[in-house]
């Protein structure tokens, strides 16, 4: 296990580094840069201009540039802002609760509905619900999400009034129940795509599991069909799906760009939008960081999850 | 006569069955899966029942155990479960007999145990679902059944996991698992055929002595009629569906009525005492020559202490003459694979020569082995596996040799001769594996490795996936091949009944060393090795002691 660990972050640290060699190649390549929207400025002159890409470090070539940040950012320092001056860490920290909140609260909503529809579907094979729950992922993947997100605003907000349209909170009303209020949408439009994720592989997984000949030896030793399904198909359905919950897991800190578009939501993925509109490389490169090392995280924990669970990798 | 006089006459019946017709579902190759099929398991008897493949017999096992799959429907019949009729019973009450009147043990045991649960927790369980117990009960209850099927430390084998367990020792949980009741019936499928022989011959005798200690009655199903002649009290043959014969095993097995009978007794292989007529050849210089060959497999790391060993193979040395055939015999993990491997090269030797043709090539690279591969052919197991469903017959027998510059006419050609020397019809070039049966793929995997007019095939179990009918069509096959064509092989098989069938000289091996290598006269009548002696003796049905059932009917 030790050994097994050691290699993974060993083999983590290489790929972080490709990572950002790559990121920070791929921005650079991106025509206009940082100091473009200054261009047409007409209260900037050419001193002002170069003056500024002095202070921040942009008149030095890429490769400089490129060590200059790897070496700050193994130091800890992420770098400041191009665009408010505030520490990378400090603008990211500023939206990752708001990301959280929903993505996390849609993960839980999507893993536990998608994980009985799955298990219902599979041990209910061709049955109407079967088939409902079949169509009814296929709709939820093939239609964008703004459009779920549109709808329900228009519904929800527009006709019924029931629910804010966008914002995390009222300005004035910090309660809890006011963030509930404002999370129930977006979290529900987010959830629906992951649903049906999450509910075609557990089908899968389930009906894997229930075609294993240890199944038949339970059924054999006269178990109700309750116990057969929730002690013995859905334990060894869900090894694989812990794999899966391991390569989503970043993104629950990374953000949906589109539903926080939609629903103006302080979230990650509406600052990375924001960030390469401005050209705000640190932030940028900060949120790429970020999301590399979260995906690199979450594979490793559903790895060691696995392990643990598994007694044929735990005590190997 | 009613099934209901019936059982007045006869109380001494654990299991009846009358009649029993079950239906597949539309579109499948038979309307019928078992159709009228009748017969009576007697208290304290074994019954086998035997057929090959698609016979019907484990759906027959299936339904007395109420666990046929929703598609498929029990139409008429009766099943009476001692005394009860369980045809039309609901769910429950089935549920309620399971484990409890009438248990079961399955083919592979390596599958039928649940990964994730300790074997305690597994036997607890078969307890604990009829609510029979207290856990400090159960617990003792658990030990003392882990005791009873001879498992060793019994105290820690309840804490184990399945995975750290071999596959009689699973078996051996699975037993005790379908015990924990004391039920009055045991229904077995297959219960050995996935295991070693010496491993067989082990179960075979533990389900005979619990049976007999117990007064239970076993249903037995099986494809062997080794086994039957090994254990059987009585027999129900049954071909497509239906029971073609039934009765005492020994009237079976010495005088059976029917031809299907008849037939799969006389295709049951059997150790011959007498060696293989050798095919006449012209040139005697061995085509293959092995010296000292050593194969270790490692994992883990030497460094972090976790490396793991594995002599794979070790200092094997033999030669095999031109149409001659070389049988390697050995249980699972005897290195027998490792070895075909090695010398078709899809694994590298860590020493040791393999002259072929007087060139070594043990040390020969890729691009230097390539030309030669063409003269080593293999031929594999798994029939369905190992064609490539998306090519037709005719593309799977001549990609190889036009990737080798052959002109695609001739290819086509050399093909459709092949085809008819191993009994296909050259229409068959046009057609896709999945329209053919095991046998006939087998035969479309011997023509494949003939493309190449090779100087060695390696057989590796090449007929151990197929009914005994067909194994012995295909033995004959290469038979007649190997005389016509004077290729030399070298057959791998667990099955020394098979290997003595097609072998000029056997080579035993255990533990990746060969540990006695002789004609099949030898190794059979005059074992030198107490592991053959062992070998030999843990064949079902053909043990020395008392008549010989099976081999007075042939």
């Amino acid at each position: 296990m030790t050994a097994f660990l050691l290699k993974r972050v060993l083999q983590s640290l290489v790929l972080l580094v490709i990572v950002s060699i790559i990121g920070f190649a791929v921005l650079n390549l991106i025509p206009g840069g940082p100091m473009a929207q200054y261009a047409l400025d007409p209260g900037m002159t050419q001193d002002d201009m170069d003056r500024l890409a002095e202070q921040l470090g942009l008149n030095r070539p890429i490769w400089v540039q490129y060590f200059d940040w790897a070496w700050r950012m193994l130091q800890g320092d992420w770098g400041t802002s191009f665009r408010d001056g505030n520490p990378v860490t400090t603008v990211i920290g500023r939206h990752v609760f708001a990301t959280f909140l929903l993505m996390g609260s849609s993960t839980v909503i999507a893993v536990a509905i998608g994980t009985w529809i799955g298990i219902r579907g599979a041990t209910h094979r061709y049955s109407i619900f079967d088939y409902a729950a079949t169509i009814g992922a296929m709709v939820a993947l093939s239609i964008p999400t703004f459009w779920f997100g549109l709808i329900g605003i228009y519904v929800f907000s527009l006709k019924l009034g029931w629910l804010p349209a966008g914002s995390m909170y009222t300005i004035g009303d910090g309660s809890v129940l006011n963030y509930l209020h404002h999370l129930i949408m977006p979290s529900t439009v987010l959830a629906l795509v992951h649903i049906a994720i999450w509910s075609r592989f557990m089908r899968a997984s389930t009906l894997d599991a229930i075609s294993q000949e240890f199944v038949k030896t339970a059924r054999a030793k006269g178990l109700s069909e309750r116990r057969v399904i929730m002690k013995h198909v859905v334990g060894n359905a869900l090894l694989p799906m812990i794999t899966l919950a391991g390569v989503q897991l970043p993104s629950i800190l990374t953000g949906a760009l589109v539903t926080e578009t939609v629903f103006t939501w302080p979230g990650m993925g509406r600052l990375f939008l924001d960030s390469l509109g401005y050209s705000d490389y640190p932030v940028v490169m900060g949120l790429l960081m970020f999301s590399a090392i979260l995906t690199i995280l979450g594979n490793l924990i559903a790895d060691i999850v696995v392990a643990l669970v598994d007694p044929r990798i735990r005590l190997a | 006569m009613t099934a209901k006089t019936d059982r007045k006459a006869e109380p001494d019946v654990a299991l009846s069955v009358r009649g029993l017709t079950i239906s597949l579902p539309k579109g499948m190759e038979r309307v019928h899966a078992a159709e009228g099929v009748s017969f009576d398991l007697r208290r304290g008897q074994i019954l086998c029942v035997i057929g090959e493949s698609g016979s019907g017999k484990s759906v027959t096992a299936n339904t007395i155990m109420g666990l046929l799959p929703k598609a498929i429907r029990i139409t008429a019949g009766s099943i009476r479960l001692e005394g009860r009729e369980i045809v039309g019973m609901g769910p429950e009450a089935l549920r309620g007999l399971r484990g409890r009147v009438v248990s079961m043990i399955f083919q592979d045991p390596l599958s039928a145990l649940n990964p994730l649960m300790t074997v305690g927790a597994q036997i607890d369980e078969a307890m604990l679902a009829h609510g029979v117990g207290t856990p400090t009960s159960r617990r003792e209850r658990a030990i003392e059944l882990l005791t009873e099927v001879g498992l060793p430390d019994p105290e820690l084998m309840y804490h184990q996991y399945p995975f750290r367990l071999s596959g009689g020792q699973r078996q051996r949980v699975m037993i005790a698992m379908a015990l924990a009741l004391e039920p009055s019936i045991l229904i077995a499928d297959e219960p050995t055929t996935a295991l070693d022989v010496t491993t067989q011959a082990q179960i075979l005798k533990l389900i005979r002595d619990i049976q007999a200690r117990k007064g239970m009655s076993v249903m037995f199903i099986t494809h062997d009629f080794g086994v039957v002649a090994e254990i059987a009290d009585s027999v129900v043959v049954m071909e497509k569906g239906r029971v073609v014969e039934q009765g005492s095993a020994a009237k079976v097995l010495r005088t059976p009525d029917h031809p299907y009978t008849r037939r799969l007794i006389a295709a049951v292989p059997h150790l011959t005492g007498v060696d293989r007529a050798p095919v006449p050849v012209a040139d005697t210089e061995p085509v293959i020559r092995v010296r000292n060959l050593v194969k270790t497999y490692r994992s883990g790391s030497a460094f972090l202490r976790t490396e793991r060993i594995v002599p794979a193979v070790q200092d094997v040395s033999f030669e095999v003459a031109p149409g001659r055939t070389l049988g390697v015999v050995g249980e699972s993990g005897s290195g027998k694979s490792s070895l075909g491997r090695l010398l078709i090269k899809l694994i590298e030797a860590d020493s040791g020569q393999i002259l072929f043709d007087g060139q070594d090539i043990a040390p020969l690279p890729e691009a230097g082995f390539r030309s030669l591969r063409q003269k080593i052919q293999m031929i594999f197991q798994d029939p369905f596996a190992s064609l490539n469903p998306r090519m037709t017959i005719g593309r799977i027998l001549t990609v190889g040799p036009v990737a080798h510059g052959m002109s695609h006419d001739r290819a086509r050609q050399e093909a459709r001769t092949l085809l008819d020397q191993c009994g296909m019809d050259p229409g068959a070039l046009d057609r896709y594996p999945h329209e053919f049966s095991g046998g006939q793929r087998q035969r479309i995997g011997i023509a494949r490795a003939l493309m190449f007019k090779p100087r060695l095939l390696i057989a590796d179990e090449a007929v151990s996936a197929l009914d005994v009918s067909i194994q012995a069509q295909i033995l004959q096959l290469l038979d007649r091949i190997q005389r016509d064509t004077g290729v030399s092989m070298i057959f791998i098989t667990h099955d020394l009944r098979v290997a003595s069938q097609i072998c000029d000289q056997i080579a035993v091996m255990q533990k990746g060393r060969i540990v006695e290598q002789g004609p099949p006269s030898q190794i059979f009548l005059d074992p030198r090795s107490a592991y053959t002696r062992e070998l030999v003796a843990a064949i079902p049905g053909e043990s020395p002691r008392g008549p010989h059932p099976v081999a007075a009917a042939n």
